[in-house]
């Protein structure tokens, strides 16, 4: 745990110095977890060491503090990550509480609370005072993106804008009582300092941890406030239970759609595909594999004996030959070489989707519409990296009718709430013909129309566009995929569309008859004179024809997706 | 007055209803058709006189889409029949409220109940006044050297109304105008379009100076105003002058309706028109002539003489109209009646009309 640590501190003091791109960061957190410390440390004696206070200032930007608004956002998303994360490791269903108090114009007070396993006393401190210290790291396994550095960066963040220590008080033992501390961060050394210790009653749950951070921050409404963040990680965790206690409003409620956890991803390793040019040269240069065959068969997933010697003699190369040989000047060859051959795709265990049926669940409770779909596409692969597609669509009842529909953005089930127009889910929503799924749509826009769409990414990796991982990068493969997933809502939708636009008309039509051919009835029977029985003979038999002709329109098959029928529509306007 | 046997539109009444029961009963569609009644569906023959109907018409088969209309076009023909059965009139406002007690096949607004009546007009091949339906509007006013013989509405004896006897008002045109007979000594009847000019004419006793009848239209003469004139000038064989506004509107709206009829009543032109009536003025020759005061042609002015160039039956087969048309566009002016009050209030009465009704060969047609 401790060398992840240092490696992820040296990259980050790269960006803070150099300004260079951001890229190395990613990679970093992503894909080295077998750094040694004996080359991490090599590296960092070159250079100037600065303190983390320092780094923080100069990069709250990457790490989602920009703003008043987003710093209270981001401090909610890690506290509820962290919450989530600890609970299923646990194998704990989740139940988290969100509070958000205001203290001044300018400050609020932020508290979230889980009943996840709790955590040992002796950790506590630097779990939440030390940046860069973490349970977690990324490795090959579906997990929720960790923003930025972590709640202790959050902590860090109420402490320099408004003086506070964080409030840490977390319960490991049901029949114990809870640990209480009020830790500041000592931000020249990186440190956790101490403010206050001591045992209490805590009865949220029978174990778990509660947080609490003071901070300058501003609470607004609209699609990036923290409000919209807990309706969809609701949403997206329909396994989780959440009460939200808004500064101004009474609490929310979020029930859970299921107490089953969501199966645990498995890890995997890398899929040769997926390595770039660089990341291949670390890899061979700190293999402890004796030679390259053994090098190619264990480190990466799905290469078999035979597929390793392919590629070694595609290269120039034996399965015999050392790593370090190939290390000084063959890598070029190799990945050249790993991308010319034929290798079987990841294998996709390591998705663990949200499901179909618990979306439609969640969608159905947790937004009020009339009709819900949804869909879970088969796991597919881009650049090595396994990865599956979810869609949901919920639509009518009291969601607006006029304006545009509301995209949900998700990856590993976390929600995205800004960037949404550089995010290649949105460009496959706007991309989507709705008109053919009876949504109106202007071109390069959204659908309009009393729909929430939902769109969940779940990968090993998930391509972001930029270190804040607020919108998905454009891979033909995934953009395709996301396109599917809603077609397949969008049919799905449109049949429903069509049936009520049927029934609409069916019952419009059926109240002409009962509205109009009375008249022709009466006006029949004072020009003719005829008897009521007559007069009710051709009633029925006038109801007979409107009926046969109907019976044309009505044949169009239900199952059939077409264009709404405007001719149609419009020709009854003129009438 | 009691109807011994049934009148013949009667007749054609019930045949509409048997037609509709008798499609109804073999599980068919009813239908009914209607000529089309548009500039673009008649035809004009200069030897006849009038705007003739084609033969395009539309039909109103009962589907989904026309089962209102089509309760209502019954539901109203049925009304027609009550009123010609017990010899009562209805005004087109009083249908409208009628159809207030049908429920839901009610009309909105009286523009659908007048477009209905319309159609059934059309239908049949009559006007509205043999379905007993009458308009609102007023016929026009007349004065002059000219007796009518109406019936007194109490008792049924003919009276004669003298229209040099109206002091400085006139004699009102009925909605009908059939039953009534005149006695002249007239030599020709001038038809006037605004009010304002005709009591010029009036108050300075034009009629008796020229020895003719006045008749003021107030716009685009109704059909009951075009009927009179018609009639009138039919009954003493006498001939008929316009004077209008000398712009588009007098002479397509005004008085080429006057002479030839409109499309929208096209089924009915043959009685409704005054095909001998003549075009006084005021001409775009006028203009100059008499050095009158003008106003610029207005967009609408334009696109609509040469609408009349390009679509208008009339102007098509006349050349001394397109030839007007033109000069106007080509002026780019308009100028009213009152324009020559630049000259004297009487110049009108006094120099122009005088000078003008020295050469009725010169009248455009």
């Amino acid at each position: 745990m401790s060398e992840a640590v240092i490696e992820k501190q040296e990259s980050l003091f790269d960006v803070s110095q150099n300004g260079a791109s951001q890229e190395p960061l990613s990679k970093a957190n992503g894909k080295l977890k077998r750094t040694t410390p004996k080359n991490a440390q090599k590296l960092a004696a070159g250079h100037r060491e600065i303190s983390v206070s320092e780094f923080f200032t100069k990069n709250r930007h990457l790490l989602g503090f920009d703003n008043p608004r987003k710093a209270l956002l981001t401090t909610v998303k890690e506290a509820v990550d962290n919450s989530l994360d600890a609970c299923e490791e646990g194998s704990i269903p989740p139940k988290i509480s969100v509070r958000i108090e205001v203290i001044s114009e300018t400050r609020l007070k932020v508290t979230i609370a889980d009943n996840g396993p709790g955590i040992v006393k002796s950790q506590i401190p630097k779990i939440f005072a030390k940046l860069l210290y973490g349970s977690k790291f990324h490795s090959l396994k579906q997990s929720r993106g960790q923003q930025g550095i972590g709640i202790s960066a959050a902590g860090m963040y109420g402490q320099l804008t408004t003086g506070k220590p964080t409030i840490i008080t977390s319960k490991p033992s049901s029949r114990k009582p809870a640990h209480y501390y009020e830790l500041n961060i000592d931000t020249k050394r990186n440190n956790p300092e101490i403010v206050k210790e001591e045992d209490v009653d805590w009865d949220f749950a029978k174990t778990g941890t509660e947080v609490t951070i003071e901070l300058e921050a501003r609470y607004q409404k609209g699609k990036q406030s923290v409000d919209r963040y807990m309706e969809a990680t609701a949403l997206a965790n329909p396994h989780a239970e959440f009460i939200y206690t808004p500064p101004d409003g009474e609490e929310i409620h979020y029930e859970r759609e299921t107490k089953e956890l969501p199966p645990e991803a498995v890890e995997i390793k890398p899929h040769p595909y997926g390595v770039e040019l660089g990341m291949l040269l670390k890899m061979i240069k700190e293999t402890k594999e004796r030679n390259l065959g053994l090098f190619l068969r264990r480190e990466f997933s799905r290469v078999s004996e035979k597929v390793a010697e392919e590629i070694s003699k595609a290269a120039g190369f034996e399965p015999k030959s050392r790593p370090s040989r190939v290390a000084n000047g063959g890598v070029e060859a190799l990945y050249k070489a790993i991308n010319e051959t034929k290798i079987m795709a990841p294998p996709t265990t390591c998705i663990s989707p949200i499901g179909e049926e618990l979306i439609l669940k969640s969608l159905t409770q947790k937004i009020k519409a009339d009709f819900t779909v949804s869909v879970s596409r088969p796991p597919s692969v881009y650049r090595g990296n396994p990865f599956l597609v979810e869609a949901g669509i919920a639509w009518g009842g009291e969601l607006p009718q006029d304006d545009l529909v509301s995209l949900y953005r998700f990856a590993n089930r976390v929600p995205l709430l800004y960037q949404q127009s550089g995010c290649s889910i949105t460009g496959a929503v706007v991309g989507t013909d709705w008109r053919n799924y009876g949504l109106s749509q202007s071109r390069g826009a959204l659908p309009a129309g009393p729909a929430v769409v939902f769109v969940h990414i779940a990968s090993v990796w998930v391509p972001f566009t930029s270190e804040s991982k607020e919108a998905i990068a454009d891979y033909d493969e995934i953009s395709k995929e996301v396109r599917l997933a809603l077609q397949e809502c969008g049919r799905k939708l449109s049949r429903h569309i069509k049936r009520r636009k049927r029934q609409a008309d069916e019952r419009r039509k059926r109240g002409y008859i009962e509205k109009y051919l009375p008249h022709i009835g009466i006006a029949l029977q004072e020009i003719l004179d005829i008897s009521e029985k007559e007069k009710e003979k051709v009633i029925g038999n006038l109801a007979h024809v409107l009926e046969e002709s109907r019976g044309g329109a009505a044949a169009v098959g239900a199952d059939e997706v077409l264009p709404l029928e405007d001719d149609e529509l419009a020709k009854e306007d003129e009438s | 007055m009691v109807t011994k046997k049934k009148e013949p539109l009667v007749k054609k009444i019930e045949t509409l209803a048997k037609d509709v029961r008798k499609t109804a009963n073999e599980k068919e569609a009813p239908q009914m058709d209607f000529p089309i009644r548009a500039l673009n569906n008649v035809s004009y023959d200069s030897r006849k006189g009038y705007f003739q109907i084609g033969d395009r018409v539309k039909s109103r088969t009962l589907t989904f889409n026309t089962v209102k209309t089509f309760a209502q076009t019954l539901r109203m023909v049925s009304e027609s029949k009550k009123l010609i059965e017990s010899d009562d009139i209805a005004s087109k406002r009083e249908v409208y409220y009628v159809s207030k007690g049908w429920g839901e096949a009610k009309f909105d607004e009286q523009p659908e109940s007048d477009t209905v009546m319309d159609d059934i007009e059309a239908h049949f091949g009559v006007n509205r006044e043999q379905l007993r339906f009458m308009p609102e509007e007023k016929g026009g006013d007349v004065m002059g050297k000219l007796v009518i013989i109406d019936q007194d509405p109490g008792t049924g004896r003919d009276i004669e109304i003298d229209c040099m006897r109206f002091g400085s008002g006139a004699y009102s045109i009925p909605t009908l105008v059939e039953h009534l007979k005149f006695k002249t000594s007239a030599k020709f009847i001038l038809v006037i379009e605004t009010a304002g000019a005709f009591q010029r004419l009036v108050k300075h006793n034009f009629a008796d100076t020229f020895n003719c009848i006045l008749v003021s239209m107030g716009g685009v003469p109704t059909r009951a105003c075009r009927r009179f004139i018609r009639k009138l000038s039919d009954d003493k064989k006498l001939p008929v002058y316009a004077f209008t506004d000398g712009d588009p509107y007098g002479y397509m709206n005004i008085y080429r309706t006057l002479k030839v009829g409109s499309g929208n009543a096209a089924h009915i032109n043959e009685f409704f028109c005054v095909p001998k009536a003549k075009y006084l003025g005021v001409t775009p020759s006028d203009i100059v002539r008499y050095n009158l005061d003008t106003h610029k042609l207005k967009d609408v002015d334009i696109k609509r003489a040469k609408d009349a160039l390009k679509n208008d039956p009339f102007v098509l087969k006349h050349k001394p109209w397109q030839k007007a048309l033109k000069d106007m566009i080509k002026m780019g002016v308009r100028v009213e009646q009152q324009a020559f009050a630049k000259h004297g209030y009487n110049f009108v009465l006094e120099t122009y009309l005088p000078e003008k009704l020295e050469n009725p060969g010169a009248f455009l047609p």
